[in-house]
């Protein structure tokens, strides 16, 4: 029987170790190639036309004018007379011409008459919704009047976080190529092995007609799993075009108007405590927007959900605006946001320190003793009990300083994985899985697992993904690639090492199973003189190469991988209270994701989400203008992301200590993407002494 | 972006020659930051660009007689590097506000006083003054970044970083043109446009700007200071530049306009005239601040910006005498 389980911490080599990223290099010096660099020869550009209008009924379109234009290859309608359009950048109509321009003129050819509706487009008020608001049904748990009538303190307070969008720096698009009745398809995506599919069903072609290749994606963040509206009419406009290539990739404006956002989330909130600062009761009323399908409730109570008595209701608001889509941890930010603040409210009306409140109530939580030890280690490095003041008494001269907290929860088990691992008599090894680097570092974790289990250098290693001929592997989404694709990794190469030593047991005269590998070289267990170099062992193999496949299945993990990740961020900022400008002195982030393949990309992810989590607390937010129904802030001078000076030192710990360890390896992109926003504006409220309740 | 025709004269003859009686036959490319983004958008479709970036004459930055003579396609890098520009902080200090390295290196002095204001109302389409049936969509829309001195029908803001502070120190603008050349005072080329058709600056379209003269006056201190809400590149949501001609530890005058507040960067002559004849300290910078924004009349959602004005011209003063908070 192989034994798939993880080397012993002292015993790993490559696992653990701080590894640059594999494809660092060629994505410095611009050589990794990305769908939206993909230029074939013949290529034609695919364009939208998108509706001006938040709501409106198409009325007549006529693309007559268009198809006349010299260099347009293809028009197609979208949206015929009689569609409801519900939010402005409906794709209304498409085109391919042979260059970019022409086909932007061919667009302002296409005639549509709209006959324009009312639109709301804005839910900040829940009171303007009107009937746009859908009551989604009272939870009660305990007696939550009771508990407010026999608390010691209640705090209330009215809390909100704007929609957000994903501004993938590079937008959504493909291209795609007919080559007979196959397809050719680039696309910029988070799910190479299910993609395909998805255009499949959308243009009618049987599954395995759909050849998907994508070696790089500018970012997704969740909003780039199906194949999209786009992706059918690029498909169809290229069938149109004779099969000739059609590019089409999102501009920013469209990006950033209809590839989805983060839902918004708004609650009024009471919460009540005894005098000791235990949690006793909690009520909120929530609302949220995601566009037109409305906003479902954040998860809260949030992480402290054994609060005994408690009501909660939810109003989801219908906009006309463009979609949700997940967002790194869908809906987890808003609850830690509203949950955390509340929290930090309710210490100011106990006049208690909110570590203290926030440690004291660990019990009530999801998992008391790893938030407890996770608190006081974020309290640490960022010296909380030197450096915390209660509200308003920080201060010198105009500047203010303040500290905050947030906390985390997620999954992260890892998705369905199928990996092959071939070993060839040269002693190449390739391991092929049908998945993707988001950029988080999935082709160096794969690498690493493969390195470690055959005893090889890094180097030795082939990694090939982003291709969907290559065995299944799951969509990068929920924190899940990195403990499927380890876990399949690490199964097919240990499967194929097993093979490569029942070729060289006899030659060594033991049986297979008293065989290691360790240094490029396969030895004899307790008897490391006896043993024979990699490249020798391989040719062991004559002309025939291993190949073995690995799987993860979720349901029998054994303890390869697991989920249930925790984290605690803690800010440290100052505010100018003249200005209300806020420098981030310091974000800690203490984050718990198991055993931990590669340090620095795994920091690296944490990072990026801190630096993500910057931008939602200070300055990042989608501007609807209620007159005109659009977005104003289509573009990246006034969709404001923060830039290197805007981000203070960032403190990552990733927990690297045995009892995580022993979990297995757990996701880590959503969970860091969590408490960040509410951490430094709890920060930021502590100096103002009042309810900076509303981000940015 | 629509086909242009594309022109690249070397003196400023050939390029004044080259421009056109209308905005819409021909603009000029300098830097480009901004031309060509309004051109992307849609928003500016000019059928000829006239690059006047190798035209020597328009370059360079020297002292003549006594003003500081700074080429119209003098970068924002240009400033910061040259010594004579520390002559002058609050010009300096104006342009280390553009906060991005590519914007430094290629957006120019001109270029600066000449853009089109940020306004996203204008910016999608709605035109210069953002009307929709006859009424400006700015009062009742999204204004936080608006006028704070506006009123109908111009609520944009004046996106120029250096016209306060050019203003401030007294500086004059040369512009050349088919008939000859002329001079204005930067403080009248900002003009408040009453229609549709009309610019925010007293150019024509067949005028070129060729030149700054900037008067040096060791008697005088200057500083900027800028709030935005990011510390990488970003609008200013309130600026001011000042210029205190000394006498002694006294100020003899004051200059004092503000940034990004109004269609036309604002003289604030109310705090001007407070200062005159005192010295500044902590007190008297923060009642400058007051009375420079005293007139303000702050749309549904900027009311704020009235704070961050009043604040920067208080820093703005303490900083030019050296006073500390």
């Amino acid at each position: 029987m192989a034994n798939y389980s993880w080397p012993p911490m002292d015993k790993r080599r490559v696992i653990g170790k701080r590894t640059s990223r594999l494809d660092g290099p060629a994505k410095a010096s611009g050589r990794a190639k990305y769908a939206s660099d993909q230029n074939l020869p013949g290529m034609l550009y695919g364009m939208l036309l998108t509706s001006p209008h938040a709501h409106a009924k198409i009325t007549s379109i006529d693309t007559s004018a268009a198809e006349k234009l010299q260099g347009v290859t293809a028009v197609r309608v979208i949206a015929k007379p009689g569609t409801e359009i519900q939010w402005a950048g409906t794709e209304v109509a498409s085109i391919a011409a042979t260059s970019e321009s022409i086909a932007r003129d061919g667009l302002k050819l296409i005639k549509v008459d709209y006959e324009v509706l009312p639109h709301v487009v804005r839910e900040d008020d829940l009171a303007k919704a009107g009937n746009r608001g859908k009551a989604g049904g009272e939870q009660v748990t305990g007696d939550p009047d009771e508990g407010f009538k026999n608390a010691a303190v209640t705090s209330q307070g009215t809390y909100g976080i704007p929609v957000i969008t994903h501004c993938c720096l590079e937008p959504h698009g493909l291209v795609v190529a007919w080559k007979g009745d196959k397809v050719e398809y680039w696309p910029s995506t988070q799910a190479v092995s299910t993609v395909g599919g998805d255009l499949a069903k959308s243009i009618q072609v049987p599954v395995a007609n759909v050849h998907v290749q994508m070696d790089h994606i500018g970012g997704g963040f969740g909003s780039k799993f199906s194949s999209d509206l786009w992706g059918t009419e690029a498909a169809q406009l290229s069938k149109a075009s004779g099969g000739r290539p059609v590019k089409m990739f999102l501009d920013r404006e469209t990006e950033l108007t209809i590839a989805g956002v983060r839902p918004s989330a708004f609650a009024k909130v009471r919460i009540a405590a005894d005098k000791e600062g235990n949690v006793t009761a909690f009520e909120s009323n929530s609302w949220a927007s995601g566009g037109f399908g409305g906003g479902g409730m954040p998860p809260i109570m949030y992480v402290y959900t054994k609060i005994p008595n408690y009501r909660l209701n939810h109003t989801a608001v219908s906009l006309n605006a463009g979609g949700a889509r997940a967002w790194r941890a869908p809906n987890n930010p808003q609850a830690s946001y509203i949950m955390c603040s509340a929290l930090d409210d309710l210490a100011a009306s106990l006049k208690m320190d909110p570590l203290d409140l926030f440690v004291k109530n660990t019990p009530l939580t999801i998992r008391p003793a790893t938030y407890k030890r996770q608190l006081e280690r974020a309290a640490e490095l960022i010296d909380w009990k030197k450096n915390w003041k209660a509200r308003g008494q920080n201060r010198d001269g105009y500047m203010a300083r303040g500290l905050g907290i947030g906390v985390a929860t997620w999954g992260g088990a890892g998705h369905p994985s199928k990996a092959k691992t071939t070993i060839h008599p040269d002693g190449s090894v390739e391991v092929e899985l049908g998945s993707q680097d988001l950029g988080s570092g999935t082709r160096t974790v794969i690498a690493m697992v493969a390195a470690e289990t055959l005893g090889l250098p890094l180097t030795a290693i082939n990694v090939k993904i982003g291709d969907n001929t290559y065995p299944v592997s799951g969509g990068s989404g929920g924190s899940t690639t990195v403990g499927g694709v380890s876990t399949s990794t690490r199964r097919s190469t240990v499967n194929a090492l097993d093979k490569l030593f029942e070729k060289v047991g006899p030659a060594l005269g033991v049986p297979a199973d008293q065989l290691e590998v360790t240094d490029s070289r396969v030895r004899v267990k307790n008897n490391p003189d006896k043993g024979m170099s990699w490249q020798q062992a391989c040719q062991k193999l004559g002309v025939e190469s291993i190949s073995e496949m690995g799987e993860n299945n979720p349901q029998k993990t054994e303890g390869l991988n697991t989920g249930g990740a925790s984290g605690v961020q803690m800010a440290d900022v100052s505010v100018d209270t003249e200005t209300g400008f806020v420098r981030i002195n310091k974000l800690v982030a203490v984050q718990d994701c198991g055993l931990v393949i590669n340090p620095k990309t795994a920091e690296s992810q944490v990072l990026g989400a801190c630096i993500m989590s910057c931008c939602g607390a200070l300055m990042e937010e989608r501007v609807m203008d209620q007159q005109t129904g659009r977005m104003l802030n289509a573009n990246m001078e006034f969709y404001k992301l923060a830039g290197i000076n805007d981000i203070g030192d960032i403190v990552v710990d990733l927990e690297v200590i045995p009892e995580n360890d022993q979990r297995g390896v757990i996701g880590l992109g959503e969970p860091p993407a969590i408490p960040g926003v509410v951490a430094i504006a709890n920060a930021v409220a502590t100096p103002l002494a009042c309810g900076f309740r509303r981000c940015p | 972006m629509q086909a242009f025709e594309y022109a690249n004269p070397t003196t400023v003859k050939e390029a004044t020659a080259l421009l056109g009686a209308s905005w819409d036959d021909a603009a000029i490319l300098a830097g480009g930051t901004d031309l060509i983004s309004l051109m992307k958008e849609g928003v500016y479709t000019p059928k000829r660009i006239v690059n006047i970036k190798n035209i020597k004459e328009l370059g360079g930055i020297g002292r003549t007689g006594s003003n500081v003579r700074i080429g119209a396609t003098v970068t924002f890098d240009d400033l910061l590097t040259n010594a004579v520009v520390r002559d002058f902080p609050a010009l300096a200090e104006a342009a280390r506000g553009v906060a991005s390295p590519q914007i430094r290196n290629m957006g120019t002095v001109a270029g600066d006083l000449t853009q089109r204001p940020r306004c996203w109302y204008y910016r999608q389409g709605h035109g210069l003054l953002a009307m929709q049936n006859g009424k400006s969509l700015v009062p009742d829309g999204e204004n936080r970044y608006h006028a704070i001195f506006g009123s109908a029908p111009a609520y944009f803001v004046s996106a120029s970083s250096l016209g306060p502070a050019l203003i401030a120190l007294g500086a004059k603008i040369k512009v050349a043109g088919p008939s000859g050349n002329r001079e204005i005072p930067v403080e009248k080329f900002f003009v408040v446009p009453q229609n549709e058709n009309a610019r925010e600056i007293d150019l024509k379209p067949n005028e070129i700007v060729t030149e700054i003269l900037i008067p040096t006056d060791k008697a005088v201190k200057s500083a900027t200071y800028e709030v935005r809400e990011r510390a990488a590149l970003d609008w200013p949501v309130a600026a001011a530049s000042v210029a205190l001609k000394m006498n002694g530890n006294n100020v003899s005058s004051a200059r004092v306009v503000l940034g990004h507040v109004g269609p036309t960067p604002y003289v604030a002559s109310e705090a001007e005239k407070m200062l005159a004849g005192k010295t500044i300290n902590a007190a008297l910078a923060e009642q400058a601040g007051a009375a420079a924004v005293a007139n303000a009349k702050p749309l549904s959602q900027n009311a704020y910006k009235v704070q961050l004005a009043k604040v920067a011209v208080k820093r703005a003063l303490m900083a030019a005498a050296g006073v500390k908070a």
